[in-house]
C-alpha cells in the first residue's frame, strides 16, 4: 500500500516537473501578445526571404524551415487526412507528415519568387474559439494589398499556427481537398498516396 | 438626343419587368444548411464536372494560348490602361448595387472615383483616384446585394467560360447585365468597347495570375474539387468581411475564420 502511494506520488511529482520544463508555453494560456510574437517572427523571417531575392530551390528550403519552425505541422497533416487519419498506422502517419511537409515547402516555396521585393505587415490579434487569430497584410508589387491571417494555438504545448489563411482561403482545407483527391485517386491506399504526394507540388 | 432617349424607354421597362422576375425567381431558392460549414451544397455535380471538362480544354485550347498571346503583344502600360477602363467602366453598377445594399458610403466613394477617372483620368484609362488616396472601389455585384438582402448561396454550379459560382451569385450575375446604367446611355458601338475592354480585362487576369491558374487547373489532383473549395471560401470571405454584413445576421453568414474547426478537437 504504502509502496503504491509512493509510487502514484512518484509519478505525480514526476508529470508535474516535466509540465513545469513546458512551463513558458504550455501551462500558462495563450495570450494575443504571444500569438503576435510568434507571428511577427514568422513574418519578418518570411520578408527576409523574399527580400534576399535568392533562387528558386533556396526559397523553397528557406520555406520548408520556417513551416517546420513555426507550424504545427503534424496537427496541419493530420487533419488534412480527415476522418482517413483514424485508420491509419503510426508509422504510416510519421511517412505521410515527411511527405507532407515537403510537398507544401515545394508547392508553396516555388511561388515565393512572386512576392520578391513585397512584405507583409502584423496587424491585429484576436482570440477566436480555442485560438487566436492574426491579422496581417500583405503588400506585393504590382498588386492590391489583401490578407493574411494566421490561426495559432498552444495545445500542441507550443505555440505555433495550424493554418494560414489568405483572402478567405484556409492552407489546411485546400490542402485537405487535395489529398482527398489524391486518396480517392489510388482507392485510398494510403502508401500509394504517399509516393504520390512525395512526387507533387 | 432627346428622340433616341424617348426610343430607348420602352428597353428599360421591360428589363426591369426582367429583374423583377428573376429577384422572384432567386428568392425561391432553398436555403441550404451547408453554408454554416465549409462543405461544399453541391447537387449538380456530375453536370458541374461536365462543364469543368469543357472549360479546361477551352482554357488549354484557346484562353491560355490567347492571353499569353495578347499580353506579350500588347505592351504593358497599354494593357493596364484597358484594364482601368474596363473597371471605370463596372463603376456605375457597383454605385446601383451599393444603393441597393443600402450602402451609401460605398455608392458614394465608388461615384466620386467613378467621376474623377472618368473626367481626370481621361475616360478612365488612368487612376488618378488611387493616386490621390481615394478609397478603394468596392467591387461589389447585384449577387452580394442579393446576400445583403438575406439571399442563400443556393448550390454549387460551375457555369460554362465563366467558371466557378453558386446559385445565387449566378442570378446576380445575370441581373448585373442590367444594373449598369451606362447600357441604357450608350448606343451599340459605344457599348461594345466596354465589353472588348471587359475580355481584354479578362485575358491580362488570365495571364498575370497564371502560374496560380495553371497550378489548380492541371496540377492539382482533382481540378473541379479545388477551384470548386477555393471558389467558395474566397467568396464567403468576400461577403462576410465587406462593411455589407452589418445587416446580416452573423449566424446566417458564417466568419471566414469562426467556421473553421479546431483540429486539436479530432
Amino acid at each position: 500500500m504504502t509502496s503504491n502511494l509512493s509510487r502514484r506520488h512518484f509519478i505525480t511529482t514526476g508529470l508535474a516537473f516535466s509540465g513545469l520544463a513546458a512551463m513558458p508555453s504550455g501551462v500558462l494560456a495563450l495570450t494575443d501578445a504571444r500569438a503576435r510574437t510568434l507571428v511577427d517572427a514568422v513574418v519578418s523571417d518570411i520578408n527576409r526571404v523574399i527580400a534576399s531575392g535568392k533562387p528558386v530551390s533556396v526559397m523553397i528550403s528557406d520555406f520548408e524551415r520556417i513551416f517546420t519552425r513555426y507550424a504545427d505541422v503534424n496537427i496541419i497533416a493530420r487533419s488534412t487526412l480527415g476522418a482517413d487519419a483514424n485508420r491509419i498506422s503510426s508509422s504510416q502517419m510519421a511517412a505521410f507528415t515527411k511527405a507532407f511537409r515537403g510537398y507544401i515547402a515545394r508547392k508553396y516555396g516555388k511561388r515565393f519568387n512572386e512576392f520578391v521585393g513585397g512584405r507583409i505587415e502584423v496587424n491585429t490579434v484576436k482570440a477566436v474559439k480555442s485560438w487566436h487569430e492574426v491579422k496581417s497584410t500583405a503588400y506585393l508589387r504590382g498588386e492590391s494589398p489583401f490578407e493574411v491571417s494566421f490561426l495559432v494555438s498552444d495545445r500542441s504545448g507550443k505555440d505555433l499556427f495550424f493554418d494560414m489563411i489568405i483572402e478567405g482561403i484556409s492552407m489546411r482545407l485546400s490542402e485537405r481537398t487535395e489529398v482527398g483527391a489524391m486518396l480517392d485517386r489510388r482507392n485510398g491506399d494510403i502508401n500509394a498516396m504517399i509516393a504520390d504526394l512525395k512526387k507533387a507540388g | 438626343m432627346l428622340p433616341s432617349n424617348l426610343k430607348l424607354l420602352s428597353k428599360p421597362v421591360s428589363r426591369v419587368a426582367a429583374l423583377v422576375g428573376l429577384i422572384l425567381l432567386a428568392a425561391c431558392a432553398k436555403p441550404d444548411p451547408a453554408q454554416t460549414t465549409q462543405e461544399a451544397f453541391d447537387p449538380y455535380e456530375g453536370q458541374n464536372r461536365e462543364v469543368h471538362q469543357f472549360n479546361r480544354r477551352l482554357d488549354r485550347a484557346l484562353v491560355r494560348p490567347l492571353a499569353k498571346g495578347y499580353t506579350s503583344v500588347v505592351p504593358d502600360d497599354i494593357e493596364n490602361a484597358i484594364v482601368r477602363f474596363a473597371v471605370n467602366l463596372s463603376l456605375p453598377s457597383d454605385v446601383v448595387n451599393n444603393v441597393l445594399q443600402l450602402n451609401m458610403r460605398g455608392a458614394i466613394e465608388d461615384a466620386a472615383r467613378f467621376v474623377v477617372n472618368t473626367t481626370v483620368g481621361l475616360g478612365g484609362f488612368f487612376d488618378p483616384a488611387s493616386e490621390m488616396g481615394m478609397a478603394a472601389g468596392t467591387n461589389t455585384d447585384f449577387g452580394e446585394t442579393l446576400h445583403v438582402w438575406g439571399g442563400r448561396e443556393g448550390a454549387y454550379v460551375e457555369l460554362p467560360i465563366l467558371g466557378p459560382s453558386t446559385e445565387r451569385d449566378t442570378w446576380g450575375m445575370a441581373v448585373d447585365l442590367f444594373t449598369n446604367p451606362l447600357t441604357y446611355i450608350l448606343e451599340s458601338p459605344e457599348s461594345f468597347a466596354g465589353t472588348a475592354a471587359g475580355v481584354s480585362a479578362g485575358l491580362s487576369k488570365r495571364e498575370k495570375f497564371g502560374d496560380t491558374i495553371d497550378s489548380i487547373l492541371y496540377e492539382s489532383a482533382d481540378s473541379y474539387a479545388q477551384s470548386r473549395s477555393l471558389y467558395l471560401q474566397n467568396r464567403r470571405f468576400e461577403l462576410g468581411g465587406t462593411a455589407g454584413n452589418t445587416y446580416v445576421d452573423p449566424y446566417d453568414a458564417p466568419a471566414t475564420s469562426g467556421s473553421l474547426e479546431d483540429p486539436y478537437d479530432q
